[in-house]
């Protein structure tokens, strides 16, 4: 996309969301005492308010939600089209991730397809985004 | 009148653009100042103030003016006063109003929104872009991936309902057909041409499924409503309109986050105030800052069922002028402008007043709603003519 992703301010609830693609990992916090995910991150469970919470390495499978073609340069050299999608992980119930799919032509994604991540580095950040699963 | 009653006793707009040289306050004072002779009230009557999202220092074409900017231009010697962002969207504004005249806070508040984003876009040196070395909040969610606009975000929604429900293009385009024909019977409208189906079919797409023609854009302009007590009625001249219920809420606040718009959530919580029914609404003015906000607001507040909006509105004869329920009667935000929600209130109050001109819905209508927001904020307000 030819310009700089936007890069997130790194704070203690957000650190392992957008650093765990150096390892490797898609961490979404999660908590140990009733098993459910709260994304975005936050010190307290919002299931059942408990604060023994933690990232957890999930799969980073998951399915396309719904996405929209993008055909507007939002900003100055910003090339054109690509696909925003939310992404369901398979094994994170109720977690939801905007993001990119990358790696196929724009029409090539539907509703419900297969995706999987893949981390794009700039400087200190990965950022997970997904390409559709093989 | 009941004391615990609220009223919506004058309306006012300034002049509204594309990149107008008059300043965003004194676009609030001429907005103001029309509100006022509409009621019959003076600015020493006014003792609130109210607004959305108030003055934003970081964001000035967004929201540049505040309610100290306007209390102090003005000299107003105010009880109450309310503005900010974090409520439930943009008419929540006037909903707070009607919640403060009813406790007795305060018996006439100048409710308004002023936007100069067309202006600002001009003027960058005078009003700066939203510029962020880093982002943060609910925003790092979405920008690092260049979703940068509400239109990605609510593109997104409309997808699924397409897949899900099978809404069409061309269903779509009747929010915007219906705006354009609307727009251009209203003397005060931004958008002056017809459109065809075939231009809006031919027209560059921005996200989709949305074309250029789902987008509203920005506008240059102050709307005001003046919400006054039930027991300070005899205090005003303008034709008041009762506020009879209001509702709004959240589910998620993330946009990434919420399975559909707020207004389904919100349309279930306005009947819960009120003995009123969809059946009682003469017309509705429905937020349109994408087109397909106004679907998930039909099937919200239950004229049709969920998934079938689009087929609702097929066509466009239902929802013209002089349909079974007349929608977006002055443009909306498609056709009239970005007045940012608060010009959905003013056009159902100048319909249920009959000072619609060219545009009057027939039949002197008596029930109306305005609702603002299409993301996970929402806000419905239901107006009444007694």
């Amino acid at each position: 996309m030819s310009v700089p992703r936007p890069r997130p301010k790194l704070d203690a609830d957000n650190r392992a969301f957008w650093t765990g693609g150096a390892e490797g990992k898609l961490n979404i916090t999660h908590c140990a005492d009733c098993g459910e995910f709260t994304h975005p991150p936050r010190p307290v469970c919002r299931h059942c308010r408990s604060e023994n919470v933690a990232p957890k390495s999930v799969a980073g499978t998951g399915r396309v939600d719904s996405y929209t073609v993008n055909h507007q340069p939002w900003m100055p050299g910003l090339d054109t089209p690509f696909v925003i999608a939310r992404v369901a992980l398979d094994d994170a119930p109720g977690v939801y991730l905007t993001s990119n799919i990358v790696g196929c032509p724009v029409d090539a994604v539907d509703i419900g397809d297969a995706v999987q991540v893949r981390f794009e580095q700039q400087d200190d950040i990965w950022y997970p985004l997904f390409g559709k699963a093989v | 009148m009941m004391r615990h009653e609220a009223y919506i006793t004058g309306i006012g707009l300034s002049e509204v653009g594309v990149r107008l040289s008059r300043s965003p306050l004194g676009l609030t004072v001429d907005a103001v100042r029309e509100a006022l002779a509409d009621a019959g009230l003076g600015f020493d009557q006014i003792d609130g103030v109210a607004t959305y999202p108030g003055r934003m220092p970081a964001f000035l074409g967004f929201s540049p003016v505040g309610t100290e900017d306007l209390i102090e231009t003005l000299g107003l010697r105010t009880r109450w006063h309310a503005g900010g962002g974090e409520m439930t969207a943009q008419l929540g504004a006037i909903a707070l109003a009607a919640a403060a005249v009813r406790a007795g806070h305060a018996r006439h508040v100048i409710c308004f929104r002023t936007v100069y984003e067309a202006a600002a876009l001009a003027r960058p040196e005078e009003y700066p872009p939203l510029r962020r070395k880093e982002v943060d909040g609910a925003s790092q969610w979405t920008a690092p991936y260049f979703a940068l606009s509400a239109a990605n975000w609510t593109a997104q929604f409309a997808t699924r309902h397409m897949k899900r429900y099978g809404l069409t293009r061309e269903q779509l385009a009747q929010v915007a057909l219906n705006a354009h024909a609307n727009a251009a019977r209203n003397p005060r409208a931004i958008v002056k041409k017809p459109l065809s189906l075939d231009d809006y079919m031919s027209a560059r797409m921005i996200s989709t499924p949305f074309c250029l023609y789902d987008c509203d854009r920005f506008t240059d302009a102050s709307t005001v409503i003046i919400v006054s007590a039930g027991d300070a009625l005899d205090e005003v001249t303008g034709v008041p309109v009762r506020v009879a219920a209001t509702a709004g809420s959240v589910d998620r606040y993330s946009w990434d986050q919420a399975e559909w718009a707020g207004a389904y959530a919100t349309g279930r919580d306005l009947w819960r105030q009120t003995d009123y029914t969809a059946a009682d609404v003469d017309l509705v003015q429905f937020y349109d800052g994408f087109a397909f906000q106004p679907i998930t607001w039909l099937e919200g507040l239950g004229f049709c069922e969920v998934g079938e909006g689009g087929r609702f509105i097929e066509g466009g004869a239902r929802i013209a002028l002089d349909g079974a329920l007349p929608m977006n009667t002055g443009g909306g935000q498609l056709g009239a402008g970005r007045l940012h929600g608060f010009g959905m209130a003013h056009e159902a109050v100048t319909q249920l007043r009959g000072h619609a001109g060219a545009r009057q819905v027939a039949g002197a209508p008596r029930v109306a709603i305005a609702t603002s927001g299409g993301g996970p904020m929402a806000a419905a307000l239901l107006l009444a003519r007694d």
